[in-house]
């Protein structure tokens, strides 16, 4: 008897850790965001490109609406494949869009916005990365969708692709 | 043409594997008197087969026959002789061609060498072991097949992960597969034992030289796993609790409970089921290891080529397996003979159990702590990483009353003893230990009371070792591997916290001071091999008079392009000095890291030393 | 018994806790980056990896210790960011009890087992 409720306990026990790991063939194993909805931390501070000047981050967010932040490098390759759908966010949209230039060097950034038209109505330069990190990045590019209530409410990372473009269109429109 | 050689011999295999699990089925109801003749014959063919298609893969790796879709993925001409070899098991398919051939021939030998055992637990061990075989060779040629033609015929291969191209890795994973494979005759036998009412002390010591093989293929495959680790992976640790590294302790946690409960069965033949229960586990944990590897589930440093379709048969057929063995257990339980025997509190057997004890303990850590996030993110969608601190955190204390019942356990006797025996020598040497390591550690600015502890029970381990040598009734194995043991423990604990660090970005010219050593970036050079260019650095360090020179190398490969860093260590009996640097973006400048690992070849020595304890008991060297 | 059995597993576990008292600054850097994940590399600690993301992590935290922040409000804060994911060491929390609890659960379970065994006299 007592063997018996130990044999279906046990065949119970393997058959589920069966099932788990069938489904946990499943599941994406790379680094994958959580929606995000947490306020953007005030205290970020970066200079702008051209001027130099000293801007907190948080200030240039625009009050009820949406904001689009971007952040990019003139090295890294992605960045120029994703180009054209921030310029036409910027362009056709007239969304507010903050630059943050990651690890760059300044001459080859702003070369960079002069060949291929700049989206930004700001730019703000890290140069060593770390505002990046505090903003929750792990890379260029990524772009982060911010609501009126200054919370992150979608992570793209990676280049921006024709399905995110319509995906934040739509968010824009709403 | 060279695929298809390999094809079709598996495909008689397959016929072979049919046949034999229909002929042994058939004869354990109406046995044939020539059993003896069809089975050898059968095994022999099927055994040759696997041969023939297994150097039908070396010799098209060889030739870089690029026909072949496996030589295409992983070799390219380029590649020297070696490589082109060792890159046969290198790949997901190949290395299941291996784990194949390991198979037939491991059944092969049992099959020749287990004539004085009964007939129906060696025609049944078959069965079980068949039944593997079958499923290991329907996994291979459908989801997994080697011999894919690829047309038209490409020109040049994609090239070997260079990560790969080295010679301890080269023969780490035959050694790991020989060690896997071993259990799985374990696991057929135990269960054959059990169908035959034959798990008594006879069978045991006849098993026991599976154990052996498994244990001592297991030990020295994770040995080269992880000197592999430390001079390539550049980091200059050794384990890093990752979870394919994990995965091969596992079964080795198993392994080395059953090498202890199974002297007890011999010897005193008690603990059947538990025998049985062992058995069971360690090969579900090794087939598991294959399983967690090959579907990719884990996020591993160790990157292999993963498909999920791969995964769901693994999974499916560990799942058939395991549940066979279950049922088997359970239907079979009134089997195991009624050979009670009263256990006192101070015997052999108790501390043989305690061992087990501890070792299920450990492997319980290291199988949550692996599956667990698996499980996590699957039932609460939840995502962590589980990393070294938590292992350490779980075993390190438990490694202290550990080193205390490994000092004492091989000095009792069977049955019962008396505890008066722990005399006036083993508080000597409690009282020693603890006076050396308590000025170890005091020496070190690390006043852990943990540290001196651990320090403690290690060397009282290690005197009590070194005391039995001079005893005549316990066996020479058993102080070997016991020895290792402990100056393993030790010598991890001195490189713990002895080890000296020192990182810094520096371009060539550059000089710096730290722990009163002077380090010079004298040059760098670039040079070129045959497949791959490097940059050889040239290091100057100034230890205190003592000159070292190191020529760490980054190594920048093209098929598939990939960097690599080489580091360069000088290694003494008494310490490694180990230098290793890396490309980092700022122009010229380099991450330069030098590490000073005390006592280092210590570690992979004294693993050596554990292992050649299971060869002298394997070749019955404790015979007085 | 038991609970005897478990109040001294936790007081063990506990002062290895407390001990991990630091030196230096470099060490406390290099202690708490070989506690984080590096996101983007496979299976390597922020300490271990030369990548972008690596070299920027460990600046970020030189500067949040010169701010005085304590390690955990560095994990907090990175956690916030990133998830549980990048820390080493998973917290004890109700997703993480059983992580910590099992093997201790099982040890207990495994020594009640061999005291039934044996014959005590």
């Amino acid at each position: 008897m007592k063997n018996n409720k130990i044999f279906y306990f046990i065949v119970i026990l393997i058959v589920a850790i069966f099932i788990v790991l069938l489904l946990g063939l499943k599941e994406e194993k790379n680094y994958s965001l959580q929606p995000e909805t947490k306020k953007l931390n005030n205290s970020i501070l970066l200079k702008e490109l051209y001027s130099g000047k000293n801007i907190f981050l948080n200030d240039l967010l625009l009050e009820n609406e949406i904001n689009l932040i971007n952040i990019w490098a003139s090295w890294c390759s992605p960045c120029k494949a994703e180009h054209p759908y921030l310029i036409n966010l910027n362009e056709r949209f007239g969304i507010n869009l903050i630059g943050i230039n990651y690890k760059d060097n300044l001459d080859n950034s702003k070369k960079f916005l002069s060949d291929l038209g700049n989206p930004y109505d700001e730019v703000l330069v890290d140069s060593d990365g770390t505002k990046s990190i505090e903003l929750g990045a792990i890379g260029v590019p990524e772009t982060y969708l911010i609501n009126n209530e200054n919370k992150i409410i979608k992570k793209f990372v990676g280049p921006l692709d024709q399905d995110d473009y319509e995906d934040i269109i739509s968010l824009i429109k709403k | 043409m060279i695929n298809q050689i390999g094809a079709y011999s598996l495909y008689i295999c397959l016929f072979a594997s049919v046949y034999l699990i229909f002929k042994s089925y058939i004869s354990l109801k109406n046995f044939d008197k020539k059993f003896y003749q069809t089975f050898f014959a059968t095994l022999s063919v099927q055994l040759f087969m696997t041969i023939l298609s297994f150097f039908t893969l070396v010799f098209a790796f060889v030739f870089s026959d690029f026909s072949n879709i496996t030589v295409f993925n992983n070799s390219h001409t380029l590649k020297p002789l070696f490589y082109k070899i060792s890159g046969t098991w290198g790949n997901h398919e190949g290395s299941l061609l291996l784990w194949l051939l390991v198979l037939t021939f491991f059944l092969f030998i049992f099959f020749v060498t287990s004539k004085k055992m009964n007939v129906r637990y060696r025609i049944l061990t078959i069965l079980f072991q068949e039944i593997i075989i079958l499923g290991f060779l329907l996994f291979i040629l459908f989801t997994s097949n080697p011999f894919l033609n690829i047309l038209p015929i490409p020109d040049e291969g994609l090239g070997l992960n260079p990560i790969l191209q080295d010679p301890a890795l080269a023969i780490h994973p035959p050694l790991l597969y020989v060690g896997y494979v071993g259990t799985s005759i374990i696991f057929s036998a135990s269960l054959a034992a059990l169908i035959t009412k034959t798990v008594d002390n006879v069978w045991a010591s006849h098993i026991k030289n599976w154990i052996l093989i498994s244990w001592i293929f297991l030990s020295v495959g994770i040995l080269l796993g992880s000197i592999w680790a430390y001079y390539e992976l550049g980091w200059g640790g050794f384990w890093f609790w990752d979870p394919v590294e994990n995965v091969s302790l596992m079964p080795w946690f198993c392994l080395t409970a059953l090498l202890h409960s199974i002297i007890v069965l011999k010897n005193r033949n008690v603990f059947h089921s538990w025998t049985v229960i062992l058995s069971i586990t360690t090969f579900s944990l090794s087939m598991s290891g294959t399983f967690l590897v090959r579907s990719g589930i884990l996020n591993s440093i160790h990157t292999f080529a993963n498909d999920p379709s791969r995964g769901v048969f693994i999974l499916t057929f560990l799942l058939f397996l395991v549940l066979l063995a279950v049922f088997i257990f359970f239907f079979n339980q009134k089997n195991f003979p009624d050979t009670y025997q009263r256990s006192f509190l101070v015997s052999r057997e108790t501390s043989i159990l305690i061992n087990n004890w501890f070792m299920m303990f450990f492997l319980s850590v290291v199988l949550v702590g692996t599956a667990y996030p698996i499980f996590l993110e699957v039932i609460n969608d939840a995502k962590i990483s589980v990393g070294p601190p938590f292992y350490h955190k779980l075993i390190v204390p438990f490694l202290i009353p550990f080193l205390f019942f490994m000092a004492l356990g091989p000095n009792i006797k069977w049955i019962k003893d008396k505890i008066i025996k722990l005399n006036i020598s083993q508080i000597i040497f409690l009282i020693l230990s603890f006076v050396i390591s308590f000025f170890i550690v005091f020496n070190t600015n690390t006043n852990y009371l943990f540290s001196t502890l651990l320090f403690t029970f290690s060397f009282y381990l290690f005197f009590n070792v070194i005391n039995s040598f001079q005893k005549k009734n316990s066996n020479l194995s058993q102080k070997v591997s016991h020895l290792g043991f402990s100056i393993f423990m030790l010598s991890i604990l001195f490189n713990g916290i002895l080890s000296k660090e020192n990182s810094a970005n520096m371009k060539v010219g550059d000089e710096i001071n730290f722990l009163n050593k002077k380090l010079i970036f004298e040059n760098v050079k670039v040079e070129s091999d045959s497949n791959f260019k490097k940059l050889v650095g040239e290091f100057k360090l100034n230890d205190n008079g003592k000159i070292i020179h190191f020529k760490p190398e980054i190594r920048v490969y093209s098929h598939p392009e990939t960097i690599t860093s080489e580091a360069d260590i000088s290694s003494t009996l008494f310490s490694d000095n180990f230098l290793v640097f890396s490309l980092i973006k700022n122009d010229g400048f380099f991450n330069v890291r030098y590490q000073h690992k005390p006592l280092m070849i210590w570690i992979w020595i004294s693993v050596l030393l554990m292992s050649l304890g299971g060869v002298f008991s394997f070749f019955k060297l404790n015979e007085k | 018994m038991k609970k005897i059995t478990l109040i001294v597993l936790i007081l063990i576990i506990n002062a290895l806790h407390s001990n991990i008292s630091f030196a230096d600054q470099k060490k406390n850097i290099d202690h708490i980056t070989k506690n984080l994940r590096c996101l983007i590399c496979q299976g390597q600690s922020v300490y271990d990896s030369q990548s972008d993301f690596a070299l920027s992590m460990k600046k970020l935290i030189r500067i949040k210790i010169k701010e005085g922040n304590t390690e955990d409000e560095i994990y907090n804060f990175l956690k916030e960011k990133y998830g549980e994911w990048i820390v080493y060491e998973p917290e004890v929390n109700k997703n993480t009890i059983f992580l910590w609890g099992l093997p201790l659960i099982l040890f207990i379970f495994g020594g009640l087992l061999i005291i039934r065994k044996v014959t005590i006299k």
